[in-house]
Parts: C-alpha cells; structure tokens; sequence
C-alpha cells in the first residue's frame, strides 16, 4: 500500500478542492455559467478519483452505496417537491414566484437554486453510482479483449 | 421577470392538467428514498390510482368543456412549456393510467414468481418513472419536452424489459436491441423537431401549427416531417421498423408485456398522430401524399405478414407479440385514410386493442404460474387447470378477432366503414381477411388451452390477486364492445380535435 | 450551386457527414460497445446540428445586464438550443450509461460481446426450445 505516493497525497489534497470548485459552480449557476449539470458532475469526479486511487473500498466507506442511490433519489424529489410547493400555495407547477409573493425576484431565485441544488445531487448520485456499478463488476473481460 | 405570467391563485382543478404527470414523478423516487421493499407497492398503487383519478376527471372536463392548458412555471407560450389536453389526450392518460392501476395488483404475485424479491423495489420505481413519462408524452404540447419524456420512458422501458433476465437471458439482448432501435428512433424525433426549430422558431406544437399553417412548408419542414415520421414510426414498431418488438415483449416479466403492449407503443401512435394531424394539418398530408404511398401499404403488409408469423409461433407470449404488430396496422391503416370516421378508428382501436393486449398477457402471466414456459406445449389443457383464467383468455382472443359483443368489433367495424365510406372496398376485405388469420391464432391458443388433455389433473386456479384485475381488464373489453356510447364519443371527439388542428382552449386557463 | 452555398452550409455538410458515420457504425460493427460509440457519434452530431443553429452572427452572451437595462443594439444569441441540447446531453448520458450495464451483463451471460457470437448461441437456444417443444416451426424471425 506504499506504491504511488505522488498520487496518493495529491489526490487527498485535491480530493477537497474539487468539491470546492464544485459548490462554487453550484451555487454560482443562477446568474453566471454552470449549475447543477456541471457542479453535480465535478463533485462525482472528487469521489471517483478517490476511489481509483485508494480503491473502491475506500470511496465506499466514504459514501456507501445506499446513500448514493437515496441521493440520486433525493434530488429528483427536491425538484419536483420544489414544483409541488408552488402547485400547493396555487401557482402553476414550478412557478417560483410562489416561494416569495412578496417579491417574485426574490421567489425565482429561491426557485433556480432549489431546482439547481436538486439537480446537482441527482447528478452526483448518478454520476458516483455509476462508478460503482461498473467498479465493482469482478473483471471478467481480459486485456486482450479489448 | 416581466414575462411571467404568474401570480393568479389557481384552485387545485386548474392543476389537473399537470397532476397525471407529476404524482408518478414524485412517486418513483419516493420508492427509493425510502428503501423499503414492503412500501414500494403500495406507493405505486396509489400513484397509479390518484392519476387515474385525475385523468378520468380531466376526460369529463374536456368531453364537457373543451380542451384546457397549462403552463409550466407560469410562463406563457410560445415560451414557456404548455401541457395542453383535449379529448384524444385525455383518453389516453386514462387509457395508461387505467392500465397501470389494474396491471399493478396483478404484478404483486406475478412478480414474486418471475422476479427476484431484492429487484422488486427498483423495479416499481422503474414502472413509476415509465407511466411517468408515458403520461408526459401525451399530456405535452411542447416538442422538445414529448422527446424527454419519450427518453424517460423508453429507459425506464429497457430496464423493465432487462429485468426479465433472471429467468432468460435473452431477455438482455432483446433489451439491448431495443435501446439501441429506441434512440435510433428518438434522435431522427430530435433531429426532426430541430429542423423545425430551424424553420419556424418555435416549439410550441400550437404555435408550429399556426405557421406551418400560414407560412406553407418548405423542404426544410418536410425533411422535419419524415425525421419525425420515421423516428416516432421506430417507437411505433410500424411494419419493417418492428424488430425489436418481439423479442422485448417475449423476454420481459409479463407483467411488463401487459403493461408496455396497452402503452407504450399506443403512446407513440399518439405522438405520431399529433404531430401528422395537428402540427402539419391534414392539407399537407395530402399535399406530400406520404400516407397513401408508404402507410397504407406498410399497413396491409403489418396486417398480413405479422399475423401469419403469428400463426407459426410456439410461444404463446411470442405469437401475441406478432400480434401485437399485426393490430398496430390497423391502427396505421385507419390513419391512412384521412377521414374523421378512419381517424376515429384508429383512436378507439388505440384503446380497445390496449385493454384487449393486456388482459392476453396478464393470462399469460397467470399461466406461468403453474406452467414454466409460455411454449405451446407446457400449457396444453392449462385452460381445464385453471378455468376462470382460460375464460378470461378466450373472451381476450375474441375480441382480438373482432367478434360482435366485444371492444374489438367496435373498432374493426369502424375500420371497415371508414373504407367503404372512402369506396376502397379492397380494404375493407383486407381488414376482414387479416381478422381470419386471427381466428386462425387465437384458435390455436383455445385448442392448446382446452382441447388436449392436461399433463396433470387437478384444479390449480390463479390466485385471486391476479384473477381480479385480469376479470377486470376482460370485462372492459367486453363492456366497451357493448356500451359503446363513452369510447366512440371520446374517439369521434378526439379525431375532430386531430383533424382541425388544436381546439382554442377555453378562457386560457392554466397558469395563465 | 456555387462555392459560397457550400461553404454557407458547412454545418449542414458536417452534421450530415457525422451523423451518418456514427449511423454506420452502428449498424456494421459487430461488436456491441462500438455500436454504443457510434450512438454515441451520431447524438453528438445531431447535439452540434441543434448548436450550430442557434449561433446568430455577432451575437454575444445572452446574459441580461443586472439593471435589466437591454441595450437594442446589442444582438444576443439563441440559448434555447444550447438548453435543449444541455437535456438531450444528459438523455445521452442515461442512455450510454444503460446500454453499457446492459452490455456488461451480457457478458456475463453470453461470455462474448461479439453480435455474431450472441446471435448463433441465440439460434442455438431456438433450436434447442424448437426441439423441445415440438415441431420446426417458428424461428427466431
């Protein structure tokens, strides 16, 4: 376990800086590039890396797969929920204005970054859980095969 | 923003529009989220029962009042995405909502046989997300977000179809085949509504309508016109475009068959038929005559070649596959003709051949039970074992051929008039000579199920978690081949709406 | 037909050329990971047809100003493509993704990924089922 240690110590230091980067994405995506698309898939690239190099193992005990599939779940029933809210105060359905009647700029804001922040953990969710998925198939398909 | 249109408080009917959509929607990951094997059914249920709810109140509304519109968001079209439901539309919400809610308390112990149990619960989020996105596409008026709702569909349709791998694992290749097939179809679908982005400037079916109605087309629309065509044709499984069908319906649990053989495809007919009728107009169909020289033939081919295949079949869940494609030409038949009574046809044989479909394979699901396999030879005399459900199978097949008393007499019926009315008596033989090869499979089915001895005696009745829906699916068949007054209406209302373009929407009402 | 109609329709001519390469592979390569790759080309052609049309000469960033003060003589490209096309991105995604795990568990079951290799153990099966269950008759059609 003493191989790579260039990769290993790097990856810890980055590991952080890229879900860093990612909040940033996220958060920043209502009035400048990016969102939940983006920042949901830089996230899911911090643990991937994580676990090429310190192994699937390692990335699951961080993340267990449970969690990443009520993550993926999650999202999408923080968007829609987000919808159903406008839809129970009597706006059409994802009308944000319906978080803030006073001020509807105020309301589309709530709006986008609700929406964006469940889109963001669907995509990470879906982005680490395919991860898994293919990581923990036992490799049956040689070298030469491909 | 300036261009919203918000802030009117909307009552809970003014949300009925969006409701079929959004309860399965909300549902699925509600299935996950919670993680309990022992919640997922009944999540299911009652999301497939509250939109059937819904649908059925949005039938009345738009049979009594016209057709209602929704905007998403608050934001107005041509901007923002509307839902728009008149009375094609509804039926078929209620047509797949009415089909998930009676097919769900079916799956329960059709599934515990075909199914391991830890799949379960991934699979009703499955089947959630499906209805989901079935709902959506017929529930839409905006091009782009029908091919979203196409794609959630159609994944969630693969994986279903892959769940049946457990017990064969053809079941794998004939999901891959289809995948592969279903995004041939939906990127042609996308490519066909960028061209007409690129010619109109709008994605708003109504408003495409209005200026490919004004404007006249041009090559670029009718390039869009055959992208869309083939595309939704793949989805469709019209004749040649047909080969992942049978080894889908064949290989999936047959809960799934049940459910995907009354839906899916009639979805993308629906599609298919909103985008022809509504969106290009009748005129320019006979203007570009691409019905009469491609869809009237690949109907009669459908009509004639799947059926015969059909005969040949020893596997009774492939034989109603082939079927399956065979009906689908009367439904493209009816199309082709171009007349409101052909129209008609083919909406109400959208839902008569959807029950009918449905309640074959739910038979064939309860046959399972006690027979492995579906080969013709493991379920002889079954009919004797298991008599409520062979009953059921052969009033199914009945109505399959088109025997007066049943809902499939309804629609061949309309076919044959929409023919004569038109003067195309060859047609109309062509319907009745295609119905003749159905005696001929269907026949087959009663003499395996009834006319051999059974391997062994002894009463082995499904249970009645099964024998409820399927009695109830039946007796749809037969009560809408007798009361016809509420399917024909809904169906000669809905090819008026198809063949005049979108019905103005009373009042505006919606988000708006 | 001159120079300046096929250079003016340059994205029409790489579009159609991608999306036919990728149309290609799909339907002549055997091997079920190469027709996923050229799903995946001709998707992306068709994602790169929907961008090039939203592209409006000297437009810039549709970005309103924070004052919402919109100048007139600024013109704005489309964004609505590059929207639809964000989904239809993620749609593709989805589908790679499934049609992967499908591939992976046919491997599994058929030790191969080579069409042909599937088809004949496939027919092998249909034979085997044919035999079991009486008569020749229905094939794997």
């Amino acid at each position: 376990m003493r191989h790579h240690l260039i990769l290993r110590v790097s990856t810890k230091l980055l590991a952080g800086a890229i879900m860093l980067f990612a909040f940033y994405v996220q958060f920043h995506g209502d009035y400048s590039p990016g969102g939940g698309f983006q920042a949901g898939v830089i996230l899911a690239v911090a643990f991937v890396l994580y676990g090429l190099v310190y192994g699937l193992e390692a990335a699951q005990e961080v993340l267990p797969r449970r969690v990443v599939h009520r993550m993926m779940a999650l999202g999408v029933l923080v968007y829609a929920g987000t919808g159903v809210v406008s839809l129970l105060s009597g706006y059409a359905y994802l009308d944000y204005n319906a978080l803030n009647p006073g001020m509807p700029e105020k309301g589309q804001e709530a709006g986008i970054l609700l929406v964006e922040g469940g889109v963001g953990i669907t995509v990470a969710g879906v982005m680490i859980s395919v991860y898994y998925a293919f990581a923990g198939r036992p490799p049956r398909i040689s070298d030469e095969e491909w | 923003m300036s261009v919203s249109d918000g802030g009117q408080v909307l009552t809970l009917a003014g949300h009925l529009p969006i409701l079929p959509v959004v309860v399965p929607f909300m549902a699925a990951p509600l299935v996950v989220v919670l993680g309990a094997r022992r919640l997922a059914w009944p999540i299911a249920f009652a999301a497939s029962l509250s939109a059937l709810a819904v649908s059925v109140a949005l039938l009345l509304q738009v049979l009594e009042g016209g057709g209602v519109s929704y905007h998403i968001g608050g934001w107005a079209p041509p901007l923002g995405i509307e839902y728009r439901i008149d009375a094609a539309s509804a039926l078929m919400l209620v047509l797949i909502s009415g089909l998930s809610t009676t097919v769900l308390p079916f799956a329960r112990r059709s599934l515990a046989h075909e199914l391991e149990a830890r799949r379960h619960m991934l699979f009703y989020a499955a089947w959630l997300l499906c209805v989901s996105g079935l709902m959506g596409m017929v529930a839409s008026g905006d091009a782009f977000n029908i091919f979203v709702f196409l794609e959630i569909s159609s994944l969630s349709t693969y994986a279903l179809v892959a769940s049946g791998a457990g017990r064969d694992r053809r079941a794998l290749t004939a999901a891959y085949d289809y995948l592969i097939m279903g995004t041939i179809g939906a990127t042609f679908f996308v490519i066909g509504i960028g061209f007409l982005y690129a010619a109109t400037g709008t994605l708003n079916m109504a408003e495409l309508a209005v200026i490919i109605g004004e404007n006249g087309t041009d090559r670029t629309i009718q390039t869009a016109f055959a992208f869309i065509v083939v595309g939704m044709g793949l989805k469709v499984a019209v004749y040649p475009l047909h080969l992942w069908l049978p080894g889908a319906y064949t290989h999936a649990p047959s809960v799934v068959s049940a459910f995907l053989a009354g839906t899916a495809t009639k979805a993308a007919v629906y599609v298919l038929l909103r985008f022809m009728f509504t969106v290009f107009r009748p005129e320019y169909l006979f203007e570009v005559r691409a019905l009469e020289v491609i869809m009237l033939p690949l109907a009669l081919v459908a009509m004639f070649a799947a059926s015969v295949i059909a005969i040949f079949q020893r596997n009774l869940k492939r034989m109603l596959a082939y079927s399956s494609i065979a009906q689908i030409g009367y439904i493209l038949l009816g199309i082709g003709f171009l007349s409101q009574t052909g129209l008609a046809a083919a909406v109400i044989h959208l839902f008569n051949h959807g029950i009918t479909k449905a309640a074959l394979f739910m038979g064939v699901g309860a046959l399972l039970l006690r027979a492995d396999t579906p080969f013709h030879d493991r379920i002889v005399g079954l009919g004797r074992r298991m008599p409520l459900t062979g009953f059921a199978m052969v009033i199914a097949g009945l109505s399959l051929i088109g025997v007066p008393g049943t809902a499939g007499f309804v629609s061949k019926w309309l076919l044959v008039q929409a023919a004569l009315e038109k003067g195309w008596w060859p047609f109309a033989l062509a319907v009745v000579g295609s119905s003749l090869l159905a005696v001929i499979y269907v026949w087959r089915m009663i003499e395996v199920l009834y006319l051999q001895e059974p391997e062994e005696g002894g009463r082995a009745e499904a249970p009645l978690s099964m024998l409820v829906p399927l009695w109830t699916v039946t007796a749809a068949t037969v009560y809408f081949g007798l009361a016809t007054g509420l399917t024909l209406g809904a169906a000669q209302s809905a090819a008026e709406g198809l063949m005049s373009g979108f019905i103005p929407v009373a009042g505006e009402g919606g988000g708006g | 037909m001159d120079w300046s109609y096929i250079l003016g329709h340059m994205n029409y001519w790489l579009f159609t050329v991608m999306m036919m390469t990728g149309l290609y592979i799909v339907i002549a390569r055997g091997n079920l990971v190469k027709k996923i790759v050229g799903l995946n080309i001709f998707q992306t052609a068709v994602f790169m047809f929907y961008i090039s049309i939203g592209k409006v000469s000297g437009g810039t960033v549709p970005i309103f100003p924070t004052d919402m003060e919109i100048d007139p003589e600024v013109t704005y490209s489309n964004p609505l493509p590059h929207v639809l096309i964000l989904t239809a991105i993620v749609v593709g995604i989805a589908t790679t993704s499934l049609a992967l795990a499908l591939v992976v568990r046919i491997h599994e079951e058929y030790d191969t990924i080579e069409e042909d290799d599937i088809l004949e153990i496939e027919t092998r099966i249909a034979r085997e089922e044919n035999r079991a269950h009486g008569g020749a008759m229905g094939g794997r059609a």
